[in-house]
């Protein structure tokens, strides 16, 4: 055994330094992935003049934001202006506590795991927590006492609740599925089953994406935002670093969103079907990748529908958006958890 | 602030919301004063004249060519059209007919024209519905449009590329065959168009039975041009009233059924199509000959009033002169810009709907704010 004090102390705060930093990483590059994407879609070049090909164009946006000047409107309610950021943008990271990216390994002789915490509940701690930043939009577009942010923050309130339903029933057809709330059971479950869960739970996974976009406020359900009619939605008033941290938090959240889907439906961190490839294909470079690339490749993947959904799709009305939650979505997801359910009673007995 | 009484919790009351004259989805400085019922629209109130620059009043001032250049920033995404109309209705007054070739050189930058502006207006109307990127197509091409125009007349926006009794200039070298690969290519880009939005179910969805206009009311509120054909009303100046030669073209005029925003959206599309079949006709059939009819150097016009009007890509594109004897400026210049008159009936469409609608109506309804307040 090793030392409590390295083994409860120092490995999770590494751990946790690390994953923010990558995170923030990831997340900085993600905003010129997501330009780069969009303009080639778009027969634009996209950023491409700081640093080569535009590679240092992130820390540049960075630097710009730090370097706005901070508004707050002479009207807005102060302190509910400056807690808004905030309450956005601590969930979208705190829901990293619990995701894992990949097996345990060990370093020095100490295991390490690919997650700060495997609490048996993880993914009600997720959903939970991530649901906290629906206080942050609805207070950020009420405290900055604007018409425009006010529709933006309502918008984005009931869009949220009524998506949250849905999303909710989909992850149930999985928990079913594998018999755990742990994030890291999910996995083992689907390496144990030798199947990923978006095969049999193909249509729950569809209604999970489709939530994950419209609970990250992405195109086409990008309402709540929506620059030609609400100018800004809820963060038209918001700038300097405090827009930055709402928009961190936007591309947080599609990463925590794909994260998820990965997780639950897709095998995490496993290498693509091992048990039936095997066979066919004695396979040196699927073992050799280690687990996170292809965590990552498979978020990316996700990441990269994110973007081209924006690049195609144009946004939804208000009421209509709310027909496909409520009319659509959440009879499926009820209906697609009694069929889950039923088939595994059968198969389990 | 002088009301301290507390409101109830279930006093409803209606939210006031002025939109625009700053606002990304107003084409320019229109500000409509909405009086919202949560998301829903009570009543809107379009306000204008934050672009107004006394054009018609400076008409007065200065002898009739030197008027065109002005006619330019009415409807500055459509400037070709603006000078055509100006010129007919001079031609008219003064008894004027330009040679042939004037004509054609003229019906084809009209046409230019046309799809330039209508490019702009699908790239403007999908980003408002919030697709994006028909934006970046629409004006890949409209950018070669430009080109043309650059090559013609040496300017992109405001163009003056037309003078009474004819056009200014012979085609450069080498011009029409450029436009001839222009207009060629063209369909399979309005494809392209049309593939992203035409039949997506966001796309019908935010634009199928939104601002309908019946026939009647189009009629009665005297719109013009694809507001009107969207209608259902088979009305068009060129068909109608041909100037230049557009009674030697053969072209359609589509019409909509159910005068919604989707139904105007399509006309728009296929009236792309039919400039595009005009473009080819023209460039097939351009007649040799002088560019501008025999013309004294000052123009001295009797005492006498015109009406001329021309089918601006936005609608009918009038012009009333009223001239004194011998005057070489025009007593009095009054201009019916189409999308003053097709705003007018902006409250009727959206009242009822949502917010959002409003954007598409106001982008369905294509207005310039330069040609409405002038």
């Amino acid at each position: 055994m090793t030392d409590p004090l390295i083994r409860y102390v120092v490995v999770p705060l590494a751990q946790t330094v690390v994953i923010l930093l990558v995170l923030l990483g990831i997340v900085a590059y993600l905003t010129l992935a997501e330009r780069k994407v969009l303009a080639w879609m778009q027969v634009r070049i996209g950023p491409n003049r700081v640093g080569p090909r535009g590679l240092l164009q992130p820390i540049a946006d960075v630097f710009k934001l730090f370097a706005k000047e901070d508004l707050v409107p002479a009207k807005a309610e102060r302190f509910v202006f400056l807690l808004a950021p905030i309450l956005i943008f601590v969930p979208s990271f705190l829901v990293w506590a619990v995701i894992p990216f990949g097996e345990t390994f060990t370093v020095a002789g100490v295991p390490v795991t690919s997650f700060i915490a495997d609490i048996n509940i993880a993914i009600l701690f997720v959903l939970g927590v991530s649901s906290i930043a629906i206080y942050g939009i609805i207070l950020g577009g009420w405290a900055s006492n604007n018409k425009f942010s006010l529709m933006g923050g309502l918008r984005s309130a009931a869009q949220l609740v009524s998506y949250e339903v849905p999303l909710g029933f989909a992850v149930v057809s999985v928990l079913l599925m594998s018999g755990t709330l742990s994030l890291v059971g999910i996995v083992e479950a689907q390496r144990d089953a030798g199947i990923w869960f978006f095969i049999p739970g193909i249509l729950g996974f569809g209604i999970y994406f489709i939530c994950g976009v419209a609970e990250t406020n992405r195109n086409p359900f990008d309402l709540p935002e929506a620059e030609s009619e609400l100018v800004g939605g809820f963060h038209t008033e918001y700038s300097g670093m405090k827009f930055a941290f709402f928009f961190l938090a936007e591309y947080m959240n599609m990463l925590v969103v794909s994260s998820l889907a990965v997780i639950l439906f897709f095998g995490g961190w496993l290498p693509p079907f091992p048990n039936l490839l095997a066979g066919l294909w004695q396979s040196p470079l699927l073992s050799w990748i280690p687990p996170f690339i292809w965590y990552l490749i498979k978020v990316m993947i996700f990441i990269f529908v994110y973007i081209w959904f924006r690049g195609t799709f144009p946004r939804y009305r208000f009421d209509q958006l709310m027909a496909v939650g409520w009319k659509w979505l959440l009879p499926l997801s009820l209906a697609n958890v009694l069929l889950v359910g039923i088939g595994v009673l059968v198969l389990k007995g | 602030m002088t009301d301290q009484r507390l409101p109830s919790l279930f006093d409803v009351e209606e939210m006031e919301l002025s939109f625009g004259p700053q606002h990304p989805a107003t084409h320019g400085v229109l500000r409509v004063q909405l009086k919202l019922d949560g998301e829903k629209i009570v009543d809107a109130k379009p306000i204008i004249g934050y672009l107004h620059r006394g054009t018609e009043k400076l008409f007065e001032t200065m002898p009739f060519p030197q008027c065109i250049p002005h006619t330019d920033r009415m409807d500055y995404v459509a400037a070709a059209t603006n000078n055509q109309g100006f010129c007919v209705a001079m031609e008219k007054l003064l008894g004027i007919t330009i040679p042939p070739r004037a004509a054609y050189i003229r019906m084809m930058l009209a046409e230019l024209q046309r799809l330039a502006s209508h490019l702009v207006w699908l790239a403007t109307h999908a980003i408002d519905i919030g697709a994006i990127t028909p934006f970046f197509y629409t004006f890949r091409e409209r950018d070669a449009i430009l080109d043309l125009f650059e090559e013609y007349c040496g300017a992109r926006l405001t163009l003056n590329t037309m003078k009474i009794g004819g056009v200014p200039f012979e085609l450069p070298a080498g011009w029409t065959e450029r436009c001839s690969a222009l207009v060629d290519g063209f369909p399979a880009h309005i494809d392209e168009y049309e593939e992203l939005l035409t039949n997506n179910r966001i796309w019908k969805k935010r634009t199928i039975g939104i601002g309908v206009v019946s026939p009647e009311d189009a009629i009665d509120w005297g719109l013009t041009g694809p507001p009107l054909r969207g209608s259902g009303v088979r009305w068009d100046i060129r068909k109608v009233f041909p100037y230049d030669r557009y009674d030697e073209i053969d072209f359609e005029i589509p019409i909509g059924k159910n005068g919604d925003t989707y139904d105007r959206y399509l006309v728009r599309m296929v009236e792309m199509r039919q400039s595009v079949r005009i473009l080819r006709q023209c460039l097939d059939r351009l007649p040799a000959g002088p560019v501008i009819a025999k013309i004294p150097k000052v123009l001295r016009a009797r005492d006498g009033m015109v009406y001329g009007s021309v089918e601006a890509p936005k609608g009918e594109l009038g012009y009333f002169i009223v001239t004194t004897d011998k005057a070489t400026e025009p007593y009095r210049c009054r201009v019916r810009p189409p999308s003053f008159v097709n705003l007018q009936l902006l409250p009727d469409m959206v009242r009822g709907h949502l917010v959002a609608d409003l954007v598409a109506v106001i982008g369905t309804l294509d207005i310039v704010l330069g040609e409405i307040d002038r």
